[in-house]
């Protein structure tokens, strides 16, 4: 039974054939969302998992569809690979009319199912993404005035696959350099310089929040970046938070996506595409809040 | 009193339009509404007559009833294959609904009965196919839909499973109690898409993509894959796509007018395209196949040619768990190999010493990955 007022949710995602951690936090923000009642439907669809890209509609009832990519910038994935699965055929780029930060929503049909589809700009070059990362610092440090005294570092792949990715790293870090909150805000590649291998390097302050604007934890976030830091020799063994490094800690906070608060990105990102998303962006972020400390 | 809410139904329904449903066939018209099951037909009944024909038929009330409210589309055709709604008459189905039936998709069992005296209101169970006899109090109790996901990733000893549809769902739970709505999100959290795709086949319009146009449509570092040959495509799906590694029975082929000869499967959903996993082995297929052909020579007594096979089919078979630690008439049994690796392969892991590339410096090229 359709109901065309019906809207639903679909969350696209990576995923991955190795990680059964990947999609966590895809399945974690829809299930943010799906709690506040918004939507008739909230889903999921990977590009390594199943449903696939090329499968999820079909599974959505709704004849309004807001399609969310959780990911991190604009580029190969949210302008080819899943407008292209999505066979959301009539898709151009310049529907977006980007300039590499800027996306919106375009407003498609897709080529196997009657359906409207909102496909709307990536999470993480939204604006409220700057609150996520430094609700991550806040988590990572257990500290929700976090910031005096503290370095800040938002850590990217670089440039060396997409152009785009650098200018979100860019833009966090100036937007939360901007909020005066931490002595310090630099960005960090993982495959350029400012390398992050030398992160202790950028920094005067003693304690430094290193958060990589990544979706997921897995190869990168959780061996990569640990290991090039100093965190540790092996990450297999683990690494301490803080972790004493050339005179400095660090508090190594994994990748922002996982923090809940991502879900309200997702939302915005939804009802900017035209979702009508009631209270529920207020709701998520009074969900998504740290708990007090009990005594 | 249920049946008093179905008749009103009924009779708004029947107000709407014609009402045909597995036996039961009502109209409204200007000499009063007729109404036909298997046995009767009755015509010109007003409305007081209409309900209480439809009060000496409880079932097929009950059962258009049910069928009305699970609405249109993928769920309602789904939930009716279940138990059979389209083959088996009310009044049979009833009677063994009230005992409960129990179906197979892939590796679940549903299970739905009836719940009570008065209501045709179904509940379902899922479980895992060899969980069928055992006592429910043996079964972790999973309490929603969405309980399944996290479990769903892992097999039985706790490897992630990246194919939903690989027949390694893990066993020992339970989730019952579910209407029809919550069974079939279940389904599709076990098998993502594949109520949705197993609709499109039973309507005829299933949109099958086939293995050329999967690879034409890759881009990035899969962009590759379309120079696999067609003969290597067979040993894709016989490598990835056959019931032992896969439960979705592939439908596409070459191209629309080139089938595989490999075979496709006998589940109940159809696989319409390949899928990520295989796109992703194909790739380093497509590498590899690259390669020419050499001949090298190998010097080998003939039981340890059968070994070299029978390591090569045990370990394609996913069965190197299954060798006793001392059963060494196994020739994939691990001390077996050992014997055969200290005998025939030296320090840099060359078979019978005969190096890969011989015009290469690295003779130790087994750890390129």
């Amino acid at each position: 039974m359709t109901d065309s007022n019906a809207q639903a949710l679909v969350v696209v995602a990576h995923g991955s054939h190795l990680n059964p951690d990947s999609s966590a936090p895809a399945n974690n923000h829809a299930d943010t969302i799906r709690e506040t009642g918004v939507f008739d439907e909230v889903r999921t669809g990977f590009w390594k998992e199943e449903p696939s890209l090329r499968e999820v509609l079909r599974t959505v009832e709704a004849d309004e569809v807001y399609v969310v990519p959780l990911f991190i910038s604009e580029g190969y994935f949210t302008e080819q690979v899943i407008p292209r699965e999505l066979r959301l055929e009539e898709w151009d780029v310049d529907q977006w009319d980007s300039d590499g930060l800027s996306a919106d929503s375009a407003t498609l049909a897709a080529g196997d199912v009657e359906k409207t589809v909102h496909y709307c700009g990536p999470v993480g070059t939204h604006e409220s993404m700057t609150d996520v990362l430094i609700r991550r610092a806040e988590s990572v440090t257990g500290d929700p005035d976090v910031g005096p005294e503290f370095g800040f570092a938002v850590v990217g792949h670089g440039t060396e696959r997409n152009e785009n990715s650098a200018k979100a790293i860019e833009y966090h870090a100036d937007r939360i350099r901007e909020r005066g909150r931490f002595d310090e805000v630099q960005a960090l590649y993982m495959d350029e310089e400012p390398e992050v291998d030398d992160v202790t390097d950028y920094f005067e302050s003693e304690d430094i929040v290193v958060v990589p604007l990544f979706v997921s934890d897995g190869f990168h976030t959780q061996e990569d970046i640990p290991e090039d830091m100093g965190l540790t020799d092996d990450y297999q063994l683990g690494y301490d938070v803080p972790a004493g490094v050339d005179g400095h800690r660090i508090w190594y906070a994994g990748a922002v996506g996982t923090e809940a608060l991502t879900a309200d990105v997702v939302l915005e990102r939804s009802a900017e595409g035209g979702a009508d998303v009631g209270d529920a962006v207020e709701r998520v972020r009074e969900r998504t809040a740290p708990k007090p400390a009990s005594d | 009193m249920d049946a008093d809410r179905q008749a009103d139904a009924f009779v708004d329904a029947v107000a709407d339009g014609p009402i045909a449903c597995d036996g039961l066939h009502s109209e409204a018209g200007p000499d009063g509404y007729s109404v036909e099951t298997p046995n009767d037909r009755s015509e010109g009944l007003d409305e007081a007559a209409l309900r209480e024909l439809l009060a000496d038929h409880e079932r097929l009330l009950d059962n258009w009833w049910t069928w009305h409210r699970a609405g249109d589309g993928s769920r309602r055709a789904f939930l009716r294959w279940v138990e059979s709604a389209d083959s088996r008459p009310v009044a049979e189905r009833y009677d063994t609904l009230a005992e409960g039936v129990t179906t197979e998709w892939g590796e679940l069992s549903i299970h739905v009965e009836l719940t009570g005296e008065d209501t045709g209101d179904r509940r379902y169970e899922l479980r895992h196919i060899d969980d069928i006899d055992v006592p429910t109090a043996d079964l972790a109790a999973f309490e929603e839909p969405l309980d399944l996901r996290r479990p769903m990733k892992f097999d039985d000893d706790g490897r992630y499973r990246p194919l939903k549809t690989a027949p390694n769902m893990p066993t020992g739970w339970r989730l019952g109690g579910l209407d029809g709505r919550d069974c079939v999100e279940a389904v599709e959290i076990a098998y993502p898409a594949t109520v949705a795709n197993w609709y499109r086949e039973k309507e005829g319009n299933l949109d099958i993509t086939h293995w050329r146009e999967t690879g034409e449509r890759q881009t990035g570092i899969y962009g590759i894959v379309e120079e696999l040959p067609r003969e290597a495509v067979e040993w894709v799906a016989e490598a990835a796509c056959v019931d032992s590694q896969c439960l979705k029975r592939r439908e596409w082929g070459y191209d629309e007018d080139d089938s595989l000869s490999t075979d496709g499967g006998e589940g109940p959903f159809p696989c319409r395209e390949p899928c990520s996993l295989v796109v992703a082995a194909a790739r380093r297929w497509t590498t590899l196949e690259r390669e020419d052909e050499r001949t090298y020579e190998f010097t080998l007594t003939p039981s340890e040619k059968e070994q070299v096979e029978d390591i090569i089919d045990t370990v394609a078979g996913g069965a190197t768990e299954d060798i006793r630690e001392a059963d060494v008439y196994q020739g994939a049994n691990r001390y077996r190999t050992r014997y055969l690796r200290a005998k025939r392969m030296d320090e840099e892991g060359n078979l019978c010493g005969v190096v890969t590339d011989p015009d290469s410096d690295d003779h130790d090229d087994h750890d390129d990955q």
